[in-house]
């Protein structure tokens, strides 16, 4: 049993990655403000029954996790049935490290790695659909273990790690996107 | 490189190492299909060069997704909490 007085001395450190999170999910500012903010107050109500100990920044995700999907899916008519297509293995790396010279100087793909913007990142993370989206962040952003994430989402560890692996290389294929936008990546291409 | 083809006991091809690439990276892997990677990474130059790109990737990735929390969100949350507890406390 965990004690509601201690419970912003040990919930509150997890503000700023909850924000983030909230972002990524609800797109929009305000409703990742009320996301968190109802998440802190679910979980005040229910830290009795938090098992002291155990993984608390895994505990408040699980309770964002499900207060967005009880939100913001409620709002909607139907369930995002959304999938993400598939994109082959090292989809980022092999456009990148195309065609370059080797061993000369730093590589055409660390340099891409380097100039990535935050706002193409976010972009293209927001670019998923929700849920691998939430796939990808709990593991790339938050570093959860499989076994975490399949309590956090509740669903079973292979669905976890089909939609992380997924996710992941769909991501790659918007970060791509939005480099290509910019004239970040690609120019080995057509040269437009 | 070492393209596919026979199988030996203790040794993975690329395709089998690219594989399970996330799964190493995740530190998702037994210890011994965790040295069956080292050992073929330790040999292989391409792939090494693939799978420092994802862990790179992902740190990048970890990193840029950081934002700053609103002064006025703390104190909401604060607010907040407060007053549950004035309410529970009734």
């Amino acid at each position: 049993m965990a004690d509601q007085a201690e419970f912003s001395d040990l919930a509150m450190e997890y503000m700023s990655a909850l924000y983030s999170a909230a972002l990524r999910m609800t797109r929009n500012p305000s409703d990742a403000e009320d996301l968190v903010q109802e998440t802190y107050l679910k979980a005040y109500r229910a830290f009795g029954g938090f098992e002291a100990g155990t993984n608390l920044k895994a505990w408040l995700y699980r309770i964002l996790t499900n207060t967005y999907i009880n939100i913001y899916r409620a709002k909607k008519r139907r369930p995002e049935i959304a999938d993400v297509e598939d994109v082959e293995d090292l989809f980022l790396y092999r456009r990148l490290s195309a065609d370059q010279p080797s061993g000369l100087g730093r590589s055409a793909e660390d340099e891409a790695l380097e100039r990535i913007t935050d706002t193409e990142v976010k972009g293209a993370i927001e670019s998923l659909p929700d849920t691998f989206r939430m796939a990808v962040l709990l593991a790339d952003v938050e570093g959860f273990s499989y076994k975490e994430i399949a309590e956090i989402t509740e669903v079973p560890i292979g669905t976890v790690m089909s939609r992380i692996h997924r996710g992941r290389k769909a991501l790659q294929k918007a970060l791509f996107e939005f480099g290509s936008a910019r004239g970040l990546v690609g120019a080995s291409g057509d040269g437009k | 490189m070492m393209p596919g083809g026979g199988h030996v006991a203790g040794f993975v091809n690329c395709d089998e190492t690219i594989e399970r690439l996330y799964y190493y990276l995740d530190g998702e892997l037994t210890e011994e299909r965790r040295v069956e990677i080292v050992r073929h990474l330790d040999m292989c130059g391409p792939c090494v060069g693939a799978f420092g790109f994802e862990a790179e990737l992902r740190k990048v990735i970890a990193n840029l997704c950081k934002d700053h929390v609103p002064d006025a969100l703390l104190d909401r949350v604060a607010h907040a909490l407060q007053d549950e507890r004035v309410r529970q406390g009734n």
